[in-house]
């Protein structure tokens, strides 16, 4: 039970995009389309998921002082794991991502999760607490992409649903759609996040 | 390319917020104030020149000649955070009362993306010594005015009467989707 708790934290209640902003610069960054957002978020999902348990494993044993190198040295190598599998195996995902996936290492979500909670939980604890956190940035990244892709390619997932030729809102793939959908986005899920207090209460 | 063309395409055409998406995090939550965009944005320009000089360095005279080009993120990402926290010891050194001003603000530069960008980007360009600390200055005071302009918006909407769930971070996004809108302007430039 505390375990789906630690789980289900990330994908709603303190979802890193939504309601604690953080990790926004590949949220922004790489979202131009649904398939894009997802592997960006699956990336760091993978990398969370494994620097937690690492790091809680670890936690007697790093000092202290020296967390902070530490933990990023940690990360930093689950980060150049993903960087050359995914160059490997998956090269044009890896161009689109591109610089995006070396910054893995500087997501504030990573370390974030790592001195909040993998430094002082048990390791399936922090396992379950990365991979909630991940899925919840996953989840985020796909909706921003989705909603981008149908407004400004006119497709989703890859799927083009309009006729060939027709007028799309280019604007959306480019920076400033990133920005306008995501403070729209942030608007929606405070409402939906007041309504639920309410209800409660 | 010549370094003013450089210069000008990390300053405006490649804003690195508002087109490269690098230093969010910072951008929206140091801008609601601008004396405080202002220290914000010249240590994290000053940290960006000299990161930029000490990752070049690293790259073409240890990684490269090593064939340890892999370790290239874990070796940066150590090198910007111990300069960040050389660049405090030398500021508190120095110069107290910019130490108080910037105080804060100082080791979150370690985890502004955009410095970890910079150096991979400076690298992947294969800029010289030159280029890539004129890249880094660009980049720096491309942020620095990103912030600046968002910070002098948002304090003129302070007394304004937004929508309930958009204020905070929702409007500033808006704003900050607008203000993109205009850099795209200068798309071409160079």
């Amino acid at each position: 039970m505390r375990l789906w708790k630690d789980f289900v934290r990330g994908l709603w209640g303190e979802n890193p995009t939504f309601r604690l902003l953080i990790g926004l610069c590949p949220t922004l960054a790489v979202t131009t389309s649904a398939i894009n957002g997802m592997s960006m978020g699956l990336a760091t999902a993978f990398v969370l998921l494994c620097s937690s348990a690492l790091i809680s494993l670890l936690k007697n044993v790093i000092p202290a002082k020296v967390r902070i190198p530490a933990y990023i040295i940690v990360i930093a190598t689950f980060v150049t794991i993903v960087d050359l599998v995914m160059n490997a195996y998956m090269p044009d995902l890896h161009q689109v991502l591109g610089l995006f996936i070396p910054l893995i290492v500087v997501n504030c979500i990573v370390l974030g999760r790592a001195e909040a909670f993998a430094s002082k939980n048990s390791v399936i604890a922090s396992a379950f607490d990365g991979l909630g956190m991940g899925l919840g940035f996953t989840w985020a990244l796909t909706l921003l992409g989705a909603i981008r892709e149908v407004f400004g390619a006119g497709s989703i997932f890859g799927y083009s649903f309009v006729a060939e030729g027709a007028t799309t809102l280019g604007i959306m793939a480019l920076p400033p759609g990133a920005f306008i959908t995501l403070g729209i986005l942030l608007a929606v899920m405070n409402m939906i996040a007041a309504r639920q207090k309410k209800k409660t209460s | 390319m010549s370094l003013f063309t450089i210069l000008l395409s990390a300053l405006l055409v490649n804003n690195f917020v508002l087109v490269r998406f690098l230093g969010i995090c910072p951008f929206m939550g140091v801008s609601k104030q601008v004396d405080s965009a202002i220290g914000m944005g010249l240590a994290t320009t000053f940290v960006m020149v000299v990161a930029a000089a000490a990752t070049w360095l690293i790259q073409w005279f240890i990684l490269e000649p090593f064939g340890l080009p892999f370790l290239q993120n874990m070796s940066f990402i150590l090198v910007i955070a111990s300069m960040v926290q050389l660049v405090e010891m030398f500021l508190h050194k120095t110069s107290p009362s910019l130490y108080r001003a910037m105080g804060i603000f100082l080791p979150l530069i370690t985890t502004n993306c955009a410095i970890l960008g910079l150096a991979i980007m400076g690298v992947q360009n294969s800029y010289t010594f030159i280029e890539t600390v004129v890249f880094g200055l660009g980049g720096g005071l491309g942020f620095t005015l990103a912030l600046i302009l968002l910070a002098g918006i948002r304090e003129e909407l302070q007394f304004a009467d937004i929508p309930k769930p958009l204020r905070g971070a929702g409007i500033a996004f808006i704003l900050a989707g607008l203000l993109s809108l205009a850099f795209g302007g200068f798309a071409g430039l160079v």
